[in-house]
């Protein structure tokens, strides 16, 4: 049974368990071409309340990732590797129905496209509820007849549910439950998969992409609410984007991926700052500054590699321009770890 | 307006560029080729449809008997392979003594050419009405279209058996059935997709260039929606061809004595306890032809359009 | 709201139905052939005399407008006309003949879709599997296959070697039945005559597998592909990521969708179903409708053909709109 516990928020200097621990997680895809490894070696560790962006390019695993971690990689992809470990147990290797058990209710995942991942034959109330009658949240006041109390079970399910849509500001919620998605525009969408995904309270939020599809003023909004769920809730955020300044605003800790591998990690100031990855160091050069006037954008030379067809040794060597020989040769290159808990793969930085 | 050193008259400019897409086909027909050979399926479809053809074109040269007339004497004969079978009637003989195997070949023509020419002119129909209505809309449009509701009132056969009951038997009269009804589904693709092309940029691109309004509807979007009116035709023929042995079956198609694939099986109906080589095998030929022709219409939609597919 | 919607569709249906009478109307007229001569072809020499007052009669000897009147009025009031050849009126005919009809066409449609449907869903979520490509090969099959011989094939499978079944007819002879409905299955349910529910069950059967294999090759497909097109959408990994069991995700969220387009193929397979019914009942002798027509074509009983060509017609209008009503309470989006 979940319990109402509100977690506090541990500032970064605070040693706690981690919620959440990947080791060395690779996802792979056989196609017709080859084989692609979409996740290739993430390792991190998350603490309860802490808010973790990954950032990459299309293409660069940070959804695998996310669906790797609920198990949810779609056929015919499967983990190949290494661990994820939540609460202290291995999710790799779970039953399924404990999986089940998990999902929506421990972990939720919202999505990019709030149009497509709403059922669009079911009302958006009956959609919440279904989260709870899954996870059985709603307890009823005496267990074994909680057939008799049916009605009070039902109206303490629906309390719930308007509560929840006022939760996350869904303005008249007793009229808006019955509404079909596509009766709500997009960042009411987005409201309501958040809603559902927040109906059980869970400890970790999983957010692929969640403001990419709407306009820059519901993307706020959207951040907001998101941030106002980590301060109240305590719920630990892994935030997937290609926006940087996203990612700049929001988030505590930030990876870096690219083709797969992860390149860098860190805290977010650290790696705005000072980027040690040649990929991050390149990716922020890209960003103008608001405050400087600049002759020329500097984007990155080249095109994102093919994962199915990548060159031998690190997969931006082709891109990066302080390669080195060592970088082309065909072995795994170790994450270094330097002070103050900050993550490189790079040749540059092995000892 | 010159638009190549090709366009010199207004026919030219008209064929300008089928004759560069008869070239663009000819590369193409080879990558058709190459992909059929990946598709072994749809190959032997269209393997088995060729030989069909071939057969019914080659008949009285691949036959031994005559179709029509039969030796009272060797009447219900088995297939060759069972106990009283001869193997001058390799499949056995009808009640009027004539050889199965000679009346299905010849029943091939029937067939084929029903199915080909009843398609062939609902194409024709139906995409001429359905680009005039898509492109024009208005008043043709609307009647043209209520028409075409109309007619889906009513299930296709019902409405085949009505004209053939009015009509009276015949070859003629079975094409007229048939595409009657059948011109609809190619209307309404045809319609629906020049309504949806009307509005591409291209279509912007020739009017304001000159292009007289017969000229871009045929030159320039026939051509893009040509290739899903073929392949519903092809899925159409199977249908066709079923329907019209139905109607022979019924007694309502071809009369006897011309071989019919649908009136042998009605024929052999009254011998069913004793000689069921009669009904069941013409029965057989149809079954084939009809499954490469669909095997086969399949593969080539795979092949042209993926858009179309039934997965 | 909803119902208002409702209300406009049944109306469509009207002009619709004037229409077709209409079309059949001006078919019977404009063919060649004096009905009257026909008719009269039948009995034998007439004087000139008899066949003017015939004519008369019939109201042959009126401007076309006004028989097409005539012949709207009567078919608005359930008449239907007069057969020539039966010598009994049309209504009656045909509502002696239709629910045999109807019990066969509901029999096919019963049983294509206990066939398609389950083979559809599990041919989607078991994709590649070889529960999928039988299923898929055996779809092919059944849109290849004539109706008629389909039929043939069984008895001769069933009826003649197995002896399991019996061949024709709707139910054995002998066999006692309290009519209600004319619908010999449901009939016996209501009277609870079971002797008399497993014979016409058993003389149902090969009929409605010869009639509704077709229809349900085709909806089994229509239906795989619409499953595997809505389990690739979002909402069904949203729907995994709640924690919901595979079962409900399929069964729940996946096939409400799926059914969609699905159900608007199965109006269509309605309509092949009824013109079918004239194929199969031949085969089997089943006494409806379509064979009495078939018959009628030959006897050139044209009045006869033309009211169940109506009749026909009438009912596929009807089923389609029992399928677009379908379809507005299953998809939220239309509001028609």
């Amino acid at each position: 049974m979940p319990g109402l516990d509100r977690v506090e928020y541990q500032p970064v200097d605070t040693p706690s368990p981690p919620l959440l621990e990947l080791k060395d997680l690779v996802t792979v895809f056989p196609t017709r071409r080859g084989l692609v490894r979409a996740v290739d070696g993430m390792s991190f560790a998350l603490r309860e309340g802490e808010k973790l962006g990954i950032v990459g390019e299309s293409g660069s695993g940070k959804t695998v990732t996310l669906l790797s971690i609920l198990r949810l990689v779609p056929h015919p992809g499967k983990i190949a590797g290494g661990k994820v470990l939540f609460q202290g147990q291995n999710l790799v290797h779970k039953a399924r129905a404990e999986m089940r058990k998990i999902r929506g209710k421990e972990i939720a995942m919202i999505f990019q496209d709030p149009l497509t991942t709403l059922n669009p034959v079911f009302t958006v109330g009956e959609q919440i509820r279904e989260s709870m009658r899954i996870h059985n949240i709603v307890s009823s006041p005496d267990g074994c007849f909680s057939g008799l109390f049916r009605r009070g079970k039902r109206s303490a399910e629906y309390e719930r549910v308007i509560r929840v849509m006022r939760d996350v500001g869904i303005p008249s919620p007793v009229t808006r439950a019955r509404n079909y998605p596509h009766q709500f525009s997009g960042g009411m969408q987005q409201r309501a998969i958040t809603a559902i995904a927040l109906s059980c309270e869970p400890h970790l939020l999983l957010a692929d992409e969640p403001t990419t599809a709407l306009d820059v003023t519901i993307q706020a909004q959207i951040m907001d609410l998101l941030n106002k769920i980590n301060r109240e809730h305590g719920t630990s955020i892994i935030l997937v984007t290609h926006n940087l300044g996203l990612v700049a605003e929001f988030c505590d800790t930030i990876i870096v991926m690219y083709a797969g591998w992860m390149m860098e990690k860190g805290t977010v100031d650290e790696v705005i700052e000072a980027p040690k990855h040649p990929y991050t160091q390149g990716l922020l050069r890209c960003l103008p500054h608001i405050s400087e006037k600049q002759e020329k954008i500097y984007p990155i030379p080249g095109l994102v590699p093919d994962l199915a067809q990548l060159p031998p040794g690190c997969p931006f060597s082709p891109r990066c321009d302080q390669a080195r020989p060592e970088c082309r040769e065909d072995r795994p290159i170790p994450l270094t770890e330097l002070d103050g808990g900050r993550l490189v793969r790079c040749h540059l930085y092995v000892r | 307006m010159e638009t190549s050193a090709y366009a010199k008259t207004p026919v030219d400019r008209l064929t300008y560029s089928w004759r560069v897409r008869l070239r663009l086909m000819r590369r193409n027909f080879a990558y058709f080729l190459t992909e059929l050979r990946r598709r072994p399926l749809a190959l032997v479809g269209g393997i088995v449809v060729l030989a069909y053809l071939l057969a019914a074109v080659l008949a009285p040269h691949l036959t031994a008997h005559d179709p029509t007339a039969g030796n009272l004497r060797q009447r219900l004969l088995p297939p060759a392979w069972e106990d009283g079978g001869e193997a001058a009637y390799p499949l056995g003989t009808d009640d009027q003594g004539r050889d199965i195997l000679t009346r299905i070949i010849f029943g091939a023509r029937i067939s084929l050419a029903v199915g080909l020419l009843s398609v062939g002119i609902s194409v024709a129909a139906g995409t001429a009405l359905g680009a005039l209505a898509g492109y024009w809309r208005g008043l043709l449009d609307d009647v043209l279209s209520r028409f075409a509701d109309l007619l889906l009132a009513f299930p296709f056969l019902i409405f085949a058996i009505g004209v053939m009951a009015f009509l009276g038997p015949g070859f003629l009269n079975l094409i007229a059935a048939l595409t009657f009804k059948g011109w609809v589904e190619f209307f309404r693709l045809v319609r629906g997709e020049m309504m949806a092309e009307k509005t591409k940029e291209y279509v912007e691109a020739a009017k304001v260039v000159g292009q007289s309004h017969p000229s871009i509807i045929v030159a320039e979007i026939l051509p893009n929606i040509i290739q899903s009116v073929f392949v519903l035709g092809t899925l159409r023929m199977g249908y066709m061809i079923i329907m019209e042995a139905s109607l022979s079956f019924l007694g309502l198609g071809i009369q006897p004595p011309t071989p019919v694939w649908g009136a042998m099986v009605a024929a052999g109906r009254d011998y069913l306890l004793t000689a069921w080589w009669a009904s069941t095998l013409p029965g057989i030929a149809i079954l084939i032809l009809v499954l490469s022709i669909n095997v086969f219409g399949e593969g080539l939609r795979d092949i042209l359009d993926p858009r179309l597919r039934i997965e | 709201m909803r119902a208002v919607r409702v209300l406009e569709r049944v109306l469509i249906t009207i002009p619709i139905m004037f229409g077709v009478a209409i079309v059949v109307f001006l078919f019977m007229r404009l063919t060649p052939g004096d009905p009257v001569d026909i008719m009269m072809g039948q009995g034998g020499a007439v004087t000139t005399g008899e066949i003017e007052q015939l004519r008369h009669e019939f109201h042959l000897d009126e401007p076309l407008p006004v028989q097409l009147w005539l012949f709207l009025k009567g078919a608005v009031r359930g008449d239907l006309g007069y057969s020539y050849v039966q010598k009994r009126p049309i209504g009656e005919l045909i509502g002696e003949r239709l629910p045999a009809t109807i019990e066969l066409a509901v029999g096919a449609l019963f049983f294509a879709l206990l066939v398609a449907v389950p083979i559809g869903i599990i041919s989607a979520v078991k994709q590649r599997s070889l529960v999928d490509q039988i299923s898929m090969a055996g779809a092919f099959l059944g849109t290849s296959m004539p109706a008629f011989w389909l039929g043939i094939v069984l008895i001769l499978l069933f009826s003649v070697r197995l002896r399991w079944l019996p061949v024709q007819g709707r139910i054995d002879y002998g066999t006692e039945l309290q009519q209600v409905t004319g619908l010999y299955v449901l009939d016996s349910l209501l009277t609870r005559n079971w002797t008399a529910l497993i014979s016409s069950l058993r003389h149902l059967v090969l009929p409605s597998v010869s009639l509704g294999a077709a229809a349900a090759a085709i909806v089994a497909r229509v239906l795989r592909s619409s499953m595997v097109e809505t389990l690739r959408q979002d909402y069904i990994t949203l729907a995994r990521a709640k924690g919901q069991v595979e079962f409900l995700v399929v069964m729940k969220h996946a096939l409400r969708n799926a059914l969609i387009p699905t159900v608007t193929v199965v109006g269509l397979q309605v309509g092949a179903l009824l013109g079918g019914n004239m194929i199969v009942e031949t085969v089997f002798s089943w006494p409806g409708l379509g064979r009495m027509v078939v018959q009628a074509i030959f006897e050139r009983d044209f009045p006869l053909v033309q009211g169940a060509v109506m009749v026909y017609a009438f009912t596929y209008v009807m089923a389609n709109l029992i399928v677009d009503i379908l379809y507005t309470t299953l998809n939220p989006k239309i509001t028609l």
